[in-house]
């Protein structure tokens, strides 16, 4: 790699994480309207017109929050586990392809639009998600508080129930492509058809699944603001607590992103050719789509029960999962046998 | 940041060199979980001191008091009339009842003729009364479970009958319309189309409601089977209200002890058998549907008259006697300075609250101030049954458990 491509990559990066920051700042403003639209209510709408300076507000109040450290936290793992949070969530969107390899005037060849590309994204993603646990899990141990320890437990025992169904869930989409690298996924889905239409059950499983992992209604266990108060970040202040929202805003941004990029073709529209400008809108709206299935799931259910939501990762998502990895290795050697 | 600082003051003396002698055996025991008297979902100012294995409940005990005012002691300084105003702020949810409820137990003591205009509107009151406050149970509870936008459709049903009560009295939550003898003053213009347009548009409205709740699977596996209350472990705990009729007990004031005329209404006690959290959603569902029923034949039955009894040591002259009548100058001077004095007695009226029988019972020493004024308030009588309801279940039982008793603190204290 050449200094100039090292150069290209940063700074898309940059862009990325800068893009991923606002986009959090903004899906808190797309939450608040849409959920109030729901609710028969008008949302933000003093900030700025729409209440589109609401954001900015939020960001300028937590930085100026006092920074209130509770006695007798372990104050090593208290300040640490934001940060796990937010790092990861970041790092987690590293795989997703943004658009096709552009010409650029600089040098020789295409560049990439995206950060990174390798034969094991998928797996990096689960791996680098499967981190996310250890913010919320040391930061309800760290607080000192029973609300956040309770928060904690059972973030633990979530993800890692619902880590399993996720990864099975995708292992018909990389079982049909032939490769674990998102940019070849949705390069198939671009010459052939969106995974949705082949892989209908693995995208249900993992949008449930996508739930479960990002902490959101009706999985939100580990907050559950009627129950725990606000669970594992109860003793949080400031931008500390502000680190954990983010976290989960930014979670909930990839998990849509990785999504729409194994199962709805990606940055691509069938039969349609688009400039890279084209690809990221596509992509946005994409990701849009997905941030409203949440926030329209969050207006809408109840909230499940603790040992409801063990019993249906475990007796009912996973054995799903299962059953779909089966019917897809089965197909796939029907398809090659008798086509 | 001083408080850390002091913290490091009292610091334990450094461990000692020699090796410590070796503990005891960690113990598995419960952990104590202080849920209150600030949390979202205790409804108020209610502590319960849980005791957790894991998540599961081994005790709940409701610790009750934050919120005590002395409501019972304030009676007693002032004349039966104030107390009129005073009663509907113990409960903030269903104060036309604890309005109704206290100028029954006067007019008993004074044992005073109500005209029947007055007695009708008192019905469509406690009706309209009776829906707002299971519209709130209802968004709440469904809140309590993570279902946020249902509190906002039931608030804005809501909102239009606390528009009705203000048209009445004046006030959104207390408008204190119901006085002992009759009403306030006369309903104002345009009162009776108002309530017809609400109970018109409230059959849709909870229609609304239980497409999203009745048949959702999330709503029933959170409620079904959860917050179990038998009908005798009910009984024994002296619950009422929908306590009993979700376990089973076709027990209602209106048909048992009626008042106000409700035996003449047609309408149906909604009665399940399961005694969870879901009866008794259902049986609240259905009460709404029948407080429209009860309302809308009131309303085709309003007769015109006076709103106001005749009795003028209990009522007030009108305005125009005071110019011509002696007699209605003292009657109105005695009243304003003194009150009226009901004879020596004592006198318990209950009512059909939303919540369960809310009875006041009133003490006469013959003077114009009550010697004693006491309610036996359902969610006091009823937090009680709040361990027998939830343990064993999870912590997220407890908020269930807590939402399905909709104990309004200000009646539990008092």
């Amino acid at each position: 790699m050449s200094g100039i491509e090292i150069l290209e990559v940063s700074l898309i990066s940059a862009a990325v994480i800068g893009a991923l920051l606002t986009g959090f700042a903004y899906a808190t403003w797309f939450e608040r309207k849409v959920i109030a639209r729901m609710q028969a209510r008008l949302g933000p709408n003093k900030a700025g017109p729409a209440g589109l300076l609401l954001p900015a507000a939020d960001g300028v109040k937590l930085i100026f929050k006092e920074n209130v450290i509770p006695a007798a936290v372990d104050k090593g793992m208290y300040f640490l586990a934001p940060l796990i949070s937010m790092i990861v969530a970041l790092l987690a969107f590293a795989v997703i392809p943004l658009g096709d390899p552009i010409q650029v005037p600089w040098r020789e060849g295409l560049m990439r639009l995206g950060i990174a590309d390798f034969n094991v994204a998928l797996l990096y993603v689960l791996g680098v998600s499967s981190f996310a646990v250890y913010g919320i899990s040391l930061a309800g141990w760290a607080s000192n508080n029973k609300y956040a320890l309770i928060g904690g437990m059972r973030s633990a025992a979530q993800m890692i129930s619902y880590e399993l169904a996720m990864g099975i869930s995708l292992l018909g989409v990389v079982m049909i492509v032939g490769s674990m690298s998102v940019t070849d996924i949705v390069l198939w889905q671009k010459s052939h058809v969106w995974l949705i239409l082949v892989q209908p059950l693995g995208f249900v499983i993992y949008a449930i699944t996508a739930l479960a992992e990002t902490n959101r209604a009706p999985f939100d266990m580990p907050e559950a603001e009627q129950e725990l108060i606000a669970g594992y970040h109860v003793e949080y202040t400031g931008m500390r607590f502000a680190l954990f929202f983010q976290a989960e805003y930014i979670n909930m941004l990839t998990v849509s992103a990785l999504g729409a990029s194994l199962f709805l073709g990606g940055y691509a529209l069938p039969f349609v050719e688009l400039p890279w400008f084209g690809d990221l809108a596509v992509l946005l709206a994409k990701v849009v789509l997905g941030m409203f299935m949440f926030v329209w799931i969050r207006a809408t259910v109840p909230r499940l029960r603790y040992d409801q939501l063990m019993d249906f990762g475990w007796k009912v998502l996973l054995p799903l999962s299962i059953l779909n990895l089966v019917l897809t290795a089965v197909g796939i050697v029907a398809y090659q046998n008798w086509m | 940041m001083r408080a850390v600082d002091d913290l490091e003051l009292i610091q334990p003396p450094p461990a000692p060199s020699r090796p410590l002698p070796p503990t005891e055996p960690v113990v598995d025991e419960p952990m104590v979980l202080n849920i209150g008297p600030h949390h979202p979902s205790t409804h108020g100012v209610l502590r319960v001191v849980a005791q957790l294995d894991g998540e599961r409940i081994v005790s709940a005990t409701p610790d009750i008091g934050y919120l005590h005012t002395g409501i019972e002691k304030t009676f007693e300084g002032k004349t039966y009339v104030k107390g009129t105003t005073l009663a509907p702020r113990m409960s903030y949810l269903s104060p036309i009842h604890n309005n109704l409820a206290y100028v029954l137990a006067v007019e008993k003591l004074l044992d005073v003729e109500v005209p029947e205009r007055a007695t009708v509107v008192r019905v469509i009151l406690a009706e309209l009364d009776r829906m707002a406050s299971h519209l709130v149970y209802l968004g709440i509870h469904a809140l309590d479970l993570g279902a946020s936008s249902l509190m906002l459709y039931t608030f804005r049903e809501r909102e239009s009958i606390l528009d009705l009560m203000e048209m009445t009295g004046g006030a959104r939550m207390f408008p204190s319309y119901i006085r002992p003898g009759g009403l306030a003053m006369d309903l104002p213009e345009g009162f009776e189309a108002a309530v017809g347009e609400i109970l018109d548009r409230m059959p849709s409205a909870i229609d609304e409601y239980e497409t999203l709740l009745t048949k959702n699977p999330f709503w029933r596996e959170r409620t079904m089977g959860v917050a179990r209350l038998s009908a005798e472990d009910a009984i024994a705990f002296g619950a009422t209200g929908w306590l009993l009729r979700a376990a089973g007990i076709a027990y209602d004031l209106r048909k048992a002890v009626p008042y106000c005329g409700y035996e003449s209404y047609d309408f149906e006690v909604p009665v399940r058998h399961e005694a969870d959290a879901y009866a008794r959603y259902l049986v609240r569902v259905a009460e709404i549907r029948e407080a429209v029923k009860i309302a809308r034949q009131a309303l085709s039955r309003l007769p015109g008259g006076a709103w106001m009894t005749s009795d003028r040591k209990v009522a007030p002259p009108p305005k125009q006697e005071l110019a011509d009548s002696m007699e209605a100058v003292i009657h109105h001077f005695k009243l304003w300075t003194e009150g009226f004095k009901p004879a020596p007695g004592e006198a318990y009226v209950g009512v059909e609250a939303p919540r369960g029988e809310l009875g006041m019972y009133v003490v006469s020493d013959g003077s114009g101030r009550p010697w004693r004024v006491h309610m036996r308030s359902p969610s006091f009588t009823q937090l009680q049954a709040l361990e027998t309801m939830v343990k064993g279940g999870l912590l997220a039982d407890l908020v269930t458990g807590v939402a399905n008793l909709d104990p309004v603190l200000g009646e539990v204290d008092r």
